[in-house]
């Protein structure tokens, strides 16, 4: 009886993506709002490989989870580069200060 | 209980409080370990899911690299306490409770899987998983995969452009 | 109790662990004192002297007078990352030895047959580097945490190189993987056993034809340990101590045991992936090498016998006394035919070990530091694309070999 069901890990990827998404709606620092999105990544990730597990076979659940973790990594640098972007510009890290285009 | 229950339930338990400690904590530095854990917790995860490969990449990638990234630009810009808004009280009234149905709707749908209902053994997959995984990566797969190395140029010399100050 | 019947070999790893941290610990003491020694001797000194015969017990002194130093923590630091940072430091810098093979034998633990070396897993070598690329946080951190201006420069610096140099590290060990196909330790080891086929004295290490790569990686190592030339985030004429300027006492050493167990990692990935691991560097058909250990331990034990003899006076007459019987013991009980082939791996494993280290001291005591600058333009100007090209024409060489 070595056995977890694939249920489990759907039910813990499900929280932590309803986790990312709280902690998306409640940080207003550009920093920890993208923490947030990576938290979403990780949650779909867990997801990615618990499926690939249920379903067998050839491990195509794992090239999509590294083909996201390859995406997270260049939205990271970018959306690092633009966070310190806009420190230089508006010398805050909240991202209610960052309003120009708002109507 | 056998020793795979217990140690999903564990490191289950380490990535929900790693991730509520991400929202609690009002020092971004505080955040950013509280993430480091549950990235962490995920990796044991993907271990007991036989992922051996993903699990490496996960802590090299994710937790070695970009949450570093994430770290130093908070150590350069020397980022203090959130400020608490008005519209951040909002997003507090309204956030908790459309945030919990989401999670509980996602937990329905995710229960109602039909592949959910299979178990699993925490043991390595059979045959050689890597050696598979790279098979599928460079031949099936293999053009989404350069394209992926090209993104990677563009986000190189996107963030070097952003990054660097006019001189 | 059942549960713990159920699964022997919990208790078989948790034993391994303890020896084998009790083990590492024990080195690391030692490994200060051999590079205070070796120093001493590149710079004409005598190093440690008065603390045991030789110094020997300095590492105890040292131990003590840390633990009953005053722990100060600055008071504008964050008090709960600032004292994380050094634990995290630490067991990260001790965790990679779970993952080091010493040798081929399996012996055995409570009737449990079990290898030498805590786990034996598939992916051993990305899981020692999973390890490795966490280490930055315990450097980070701390920077951060002290709220002062130096280490806050020295935590920046350190993080900036360590990921920098992690990129070639990482690249120059791949041609090893392409040429032996696998990414696991005992494999890696296996797959360079045996000798070249025309020049049948060279051992078939993977240190000949991946020369350029064993360099790359050699530096990207130094650099990676934060060690001279490199050791820019510890920069005293600049930045006082680096990271750890404000830590004190305990934590101090931890830092300090935590770089040298990162030495003792590095060291042993380069025994294994260049130096052929635990293989001896002769045929297996010059039976007489099985001698070797215990004999060699024996003549060693016979100069401390002669120096013991002559040199020494008083209690210290008396403690190297000890450690010539205990070196006369063990090289005799090396000898013990149930014995001998199972020190053969563990006694090469360390003997190539113990050459990076005193390679390491080497360069401390002969190399001046780098400018930061040139530090960088080297690891991204130089260092990457020669490990990079080393990767590419080791890969169509591999391809043209198996075709």
């Amino acid at each position: 009886m070595n056995e977890i069901p694939i249920s489990y890990f759907l039910v813990l990827s499900a929280i932590l993506f309803g986790l990312g998404v709280l902690a998306f709606v409640f940080k207003r620092n550009i920093i920890t709002v993208f923490m947030a999105i990576e938290l979403m990544l990780n949650a779909v990730n867990l997801a990615f490989v618990a499926f690939d597990r249920a379903r067998g076979g050839p491990h195509d659940g794992w090239v999509f989870v590294f083909f996201v973790i390859v995406v997270a990594a260049a939205e990271a640098a970018v959306g690092l580069a633009i966070a310190i972007t806009v420190v230089h510009n508006r010398q805050s890290l909240n991202i209610e200060r960052v309003n120009l285009l708002k109507f | 209980m056998t020793l795979p229950i217990i140690l999903f339930f564990v490191f289950a338990a380490i990535a929900v409080i790693g991730a509520l400690m991400m929202i609690f904590f009002r020092e971004p530095i505080h955040s950013a370990l509280a993430l480091i854990l549950v990235m962490v917790a995920l990796a044991v995860l993907y271990l007991l899911l036989g992922a051996e490969f993903i699990a490496a990449v996960q802590i090299i990638v994710y937790a070695g690299a970009v949450m570093v990234l994430f770290v130093f630009v908070i150590m350069l810009l020397n980022a203090g306490e959130e400020e608490r808004t008005n519209i951040s009280k909002l997003a507090h009234y309204v956030g908790w409770p459309l945030g919990i149905f989401l999670t509980v709707e996602l937990v329905y749908w995710m229960l109602r899987a039909p592949i959910g209902a299979r178990a699993t053994t925490a043991t390595i997959a059979p045959g050689d998983p890597t050696r598979d995984l790279s098979m599928l990566l460079f031949r099936s797969y293999l053009f989404p995969f350069e394209i992926t190395s090209i993104l990677i140029l563009i986000a190189l010399i996107g963030a070097l452009v952003l990054a660097k100050r006019d001189s | 109790m059942e549960f713990v019947a159920q699964h022997p070999i919990l208790v078989v790893s948790l034993i391994k662990i303890v020896v084998l941290l009790f083990l590492l610990m024990t080195a690391l003491a030692y490994v200060t004192w051999f590079e205070r020694k070796v120093v001493a001797r590149i710079q004409s000194r005598i190093g440690p002297l008065y603390v045991g015969a030789h110094g020997l017990l300095q590492p105890l002194a040292d131990g003590v007078k840390f633990l009953f130093k005053e722990d100060v923590t600055p008071p504008a630091a964050d008090r709960f990352v600032y004292v994380l940072a050094p634990f995290l430091a630490l067991s990260l810098g001790l965790a990679t030895i779970a993952l080091i093979p010493f040798g081929p034998a399996t012996i055995m633990v409570l009737g449990v047959p079990t290898q030498m070396g805590i786990a034996n897993v598939s992916l051993g070598l990305l899981f020692v580097f999973a390890i490795t690329s966490m280490g930055v946080y315990g450097v980070a951190l701390a920077g951060w945490s002290s709220n002062s201006k130096y280490p806050l420069m020295g935590g920046l610096r350190s993080s900036a190189q360590m990921v920098s140099y992690e990129v070639s590290l990482t690249l120059s060990v791949v041609g090893v993987v392409l040429l032996a196909g696998t990414l696991n330790f005992n494999d890696l080891i296996a797959y360079q056993s045996g000798h070249w086929r025309y020049v049948r004295f060279l051992p078939h290490w993977n240190v000949i034809p991946q020369f350029v790569g064993f360099l790359c990686y050699f530096i990207s190592a130094i650099a990676e340990t934060n060690r001279v030339p490199f050791d820019l985030p510890e920069a005293e004429t600049e930045l006082v101590a680096g990271f750890h300027t404000e830590y004190s006492s305990f934590k101090f050493a931890m830092f300090f045991m935590a770089e040298y167990a990162n030495m003792i990692t590095v060291s042993c990935l380069a025994t294994i992936l260049f130096f052929g691991g635990w293989l001896s560097p002769f045929p297996e058909r010059w039976t007489w090498q099985l001698y070797i250990p215990g004999v060699g331990l024996i003549l060693g034990g016979i100069l401390l016998a002669y120096d013991t003899a002559m040199n020494q006076r008083g209690i210290a007459r008396i403690q190297l006394a000890v450690v010539t019987i205990g070196a006369l013991v063990i090289g005799a009980a090396c000898l013990l035919p149930s014995v001998m082939p199972v020190v053969q791996g563990p006694f090469w494993f360390l003997l190539k070990l113990l050459g990076f280290l005193f390679f390491y001291v080497w360069t401390r005591g002969t190399l001046p530091r780098f400018r930061y600058d040139q530090l960088m333009d080297f690891g991204w100007k130089f260092l990457l694309p020669v490990s990079l090209a080393n990767l590419v024409i080791t890969a169509f060489v591999v391809m043209v070999l198996n075709r």
